[in-house]
């Protein structure tokens, strides 16, 4: 395991912001940390990333408890945090050369450390801008780069908090596939947090679906759509009259409705359960059983 | 290599690449000349005026202080560098990097130090043509005028780094100012810190900008002038005993103090900062 996390908690005073979060993550694996803001996300990765002590539970990252890792340890993550402004003056090439270096000793027989600067920015599409300074930087460009930085060393493990906040759909379609390819490609696990259900569902070879400091879902895409059974939409019409329903069996409900009123059935449209209907029932605090 | 060696190296590039930043951006390169600027009218204005019975001129008896109080405001800027460089989250991008803070530090060093010896430079070479009665030539005093701004900056630079580790946002940094210039003023920088109360005489010479300013003196003026100072000495012995007091206990705490902060560090703090500052401004 690559990620082993067990009864973890966290309380700041008397707030408890992490109940029993519990969850592992092998080799090339994408875990997806879905939820509200304020759902303990970025608390949860902090943790992990070795920024923030927790209150309870064990964490293991790479086989190492964050809270005593070492720099070897450091080498081998990749970490993007929400938002860098960082280092405005300096050029992107630059930057991530300089940031290449503190790798170059970390370099193992099957990992070469850092990654090549040129290579990189083709890889994240900012070869174009390489000589620009990262204060010029458009809020997408900007991102990318931090990605490119969180994964100079070649990580074992990549922290992503948030990455896609303010990507235009070119960019975010860009940024999915790098996510994929380095997943499959270099097996890298990768921890990424977002609110957005789309790109959840895209990435994710498991989603967790965090809401008020507990893990309330947790599966693929297709086990936590079908968590809600029978909440299918139908509409149709008959002789111009409307009709509106929610059913489990959508499929039986439409054979009905042709045995019964055969031709006259007009206007027949199944929409299926979504993740966006699980996701909103539970964060609304409705129990689903696992 | 061993990788803190190869964070040491990469720091000593860091702190090149932000030293020569700092030389082509606008902004910066207004700050390396304002106060170089402000100081040479101020010499200008001072060139031939005389001071007491002493002969001496007072715009000769301020250069040398001049330089040792800009010298000293190496502690200034570096405290406001860490503060800035904690804002905009490139603290935590060392913290995240292996071996990074080792790099940063080296880095932040590197270029707050070349930054002071570049602006020094702006301001001595042309003090020269603007200031009579100089001791130059000696090698004895361009001796001691590198090994004054050597202890000097090792005694201010990690006190600079403690302050920027405890005032945490660019107001507090704000606040810092009035202090020092207080400081300033009780330095004997531009007249003989004899011409002040005994109270305030003792209090100034508690802090590195007096004898700063007077090894600069030591330095660069002729001995004859020495009679302006107290007990008509340079004192170089209480020079380094007191820089070397000051620098002993900055190298002290400065590492504590450091660790502590990059411990705090974390996204969500520079999250909430950068939140609080977006709010300053709307």
């Amino acid at each position: 395991m690559v990620l082993a996390v067990d009864g973890l908690r966290m309380r700041y005073g008397d707030a408890e912001v992490l109940h029993d979060v519990s969850f592992s993550a092998g080799h090339g694996e994408v875990v997806v940390l879905l939820g509200p803001n304020g759902a303990g996300k970025s608390t949860t990765i902090e943790i992990l990333e070795g920024f923030r002590l927790r209150s309870a539970g064990t964490v293991e990252v790479l086989g190492v408890d964050p809270a005593a890792g070492d720099e070897r340890w450091r080498s081998r993550l990749g970490i993007v945090l929400q938002s860098w402004r960082d280092h405005g003056n300096w050029r992107i090439r630059e930057l991530l050369h300089h940031l290449g270096t503190y790798y170059a000793a970390y370099a193992t027989n099957t990992i070469e450390r850092p990654w090549d600067t040129d290579e990189l920015l083709a890889a994240v599409g900012l070869s174009s801008h390489a000589e620009q300074k990262i204060k010029t930087l458009s809020g997408g460009q900007r991102r990318r780069l931090d990605v490119a930085i969180g994964i100079v060393g070649r990580p074992e493990v990549l922290f992503l908090d948030e990455p896609t906040a303010g990507f235009d759909p070119e960019a975010r379609y860009e940024f999915h596939n790098l996510v994929r390819r380095l997943a499959a490609e270099h097996e890298t696990t990768i921890l990424l947090t977002t609110h957005d259900l789309d790109e959840a569902s895209k990435l994710a070879h498991r989603i967790l679906i965090l809401n008020a400091g507990r893990i309330v879902a947790a599966g693929t895409t297709g086990e936590l759509t079908a968590l809600i059974a029978g909440e299918d939409e139908v509409r149709w019409s008959v002789d111009g009259q409307h009709f509106h329903t929610t059913t489990p069996d959508s499929t039986g409900l439409a054979r009905d409705l042709f045995t019964q009123y055969g031709a006259s059935v007009r206007d027949l449209e199944v929409r299926r359960a979504s993740l966006e209907d699980t996701y909103l029932a539970l964060v609304r605090g409705q129990e689903v059983a696992l | 290599m061993s990788p803190r060696m190869a964070a040491v190296r990469a720091g000593w590039r860091r702190g090149r690449i932000e030293l020569r930043q700092s030389f082509t951006n606008r902004p910066e390169l207004f700050s390396h000349f304002l106060w170089p600027v402000l100081m040479l009218v101020a010499l200008f204005f001072l060139r031939h005026r005389d001071f007491g019975s002493t002969g001496l001129l007072l715009g000769t008896f301020a250069l040398p202080g001049i330089l040792g109080m800009n010298a000293a405001m190496g502690m200034v800027s570096m405290s406001q560098q860490l503060t800035a460089d904690r804002e905009d989250g490139t603290l935590l991008r060392a913290k995240a990097t292996p071996n990074g803070m080792l790099g940063y530090l080296v880095g932040k060093v590197v270029s707050v130090a070349g930054g002071l010896l570049a602006d020094l430079a702006i301001l001595l070479i042309p003090a020269l043509l603007i200031v009579d009665n100089l001791a130059l030539g000696s090698f004895g005093g361009w001796f001691t005028l590198l090994w004054v701004l050597a202890l000097g900056m090792v005694a201010t630079l990690p006190i600079g780094a403690v302050l920027g580790s405890v005032f945490t946002t660019a107001r507090s940094q704000g606040l810092l100012q009035l202090p020092v210039l207080g400081l300033i003023a009780i330095s004997g920088v531009f007249y003989p810190i004899t011409a002040l109360p005994d109270w305030l005489e003792w209090i100034g010479q508690v802090f590195p900008i007096y004898w700063m300013g007077l090894g600069m003196r030591s330095a660069l003026l002729p001995d004859s002038t020495v009679v302006v100072e107290i007990g008509d000495s340079w004192r170089h012995l209480e020079t380094v005993g007191v820089l070397g007091v000051w620098a002993v206990a900055g190298l002290l705490v400065a590492p504590v103090v450091l660790r502590r902060m990059a411990r705090r560090e974390s996204g969500s703090k520079v999250a909430e900062r950068r939140e609080r500052a977006l709010r300053r401004v709307a």
